[in-house]
């Protein structure tokens, strides 16, 4: 399975890509399926989604809960714009830390590649307020410093801005 | 974290990220900087401010060059916030990998 990569695009937007060894059927579902959902969407270890609402339509409702058992939790709240099963998924969410974040704006696409599916997730880039109050969240907590290295990152980025 | 807009400002541009590439391998003057770039002198002393702004870079004063090397600090700043954005997801993926697996197990299974 290659790596996941995490790259910006511009300077509004954070593209995030993945194989998975499943089918995009699989990987869409997993994707809208509240009980799929509630189990890998969790972030560090130790955190769980109690409440997990998921309204796979356009217009439909996304709200999700989680909390670390130790008292420390946040929510999210987001509606649904698009959905083309298996390929596509549109949507707007933001966190409430417990103040909104401003509105982030994820587009998620699903493509067969050989027998798996490559994700590609672009994600709009928060600004500097919620990136502090996501470090704020306890979000890091069960994360060691251990550091992306960015000059490997740089280096990177600078490979593909080129190819 | 006041730096870490302009950092990201600073990356989205595939010359500065070259640049910033450059220098992983160490210290380089601006002159130094030109030479593997296809831009004048002024268009990389221009990028060269836009990532010292941003604090990705420092210079120092060497006669009357000013070598140019990458600032850990503003490094650091980008590096923490981003370190948790990928933490959280190549974690949230690996779980989503197990659950994938589980899935297709079941669906061998059930002969659909």
């Amino acid at each position: 399975m290659s790596k996941m990569t995490l790259k910006t695009e511009g300077e509004r937007y954070i593209v995030v890509t993945r194989k998975f060894a499943a089918s995009p059927q699989a990987v869409y579902r997993a994707h809208t399926d509240p009980e799929l959902i509630r189990r890998w969407m969790l972030g560090p270890e130790g955190w769980t989604m109690p409440v997990c609402i998921n309204e796979a339509k356009p217009g439909g409702k996304i709200r999700f809960e989680w909390t670390d058992g130790k008292g420390n939790g946040f929510y999210l709240t987001g509606e649904y714009v698009a959905l083309e099963p298996y390929s596509r998924i549109v949507h707007v969410e933001r966190m409430h830390l417990p103040d909104p974040t401003p509105d982030n704006h994820v587009e998620t696409r699903f493509a067969a590649e050989g027998s798996g599916t490559l994700m590609t997730l672009r994600m709009t880039l928060p600004d500097e307020k919620t990136r502090a109050a996501m470090l704020a969240t306890g979000m890091e907590h069960g994360m060691e410093a251990s550091y992306v290295r960015l000059e490997g990152w740089i280096a990177e980025t600078a490979k593909n801005a080129s190819a | 974290m006041a730096n870490l807009d302009a950092a990201f400002a600073a990356l989205a541009d595939p010359t500065r990220r070259a640049i910033l590439s450059r220098l992983t391998e160490g210290e380089a003057t601006v002159m130094e900087l030109v030479k593997p770039f296809a831009l004048t002198q002024p268009a990389i002393s221009q990028h060269l401010k836009v990532l010292e702004k941003a604090g990705l870079i420092a210079r120092r004063a060497e006669g009357t060059k000013r070598p140019c090397r990458l600032a850990k600090e503003g490094i650091r700043e980008i590096d923490s916030w981003l370190g948790m954005l990928r933490k959280a997801l190549a974690k949230n993926y690996d779980r989503l990998d197990e659950i994938l697996a589980e899935m297709e197990s079941k669906k061998g299974w059930r002969k659909r």
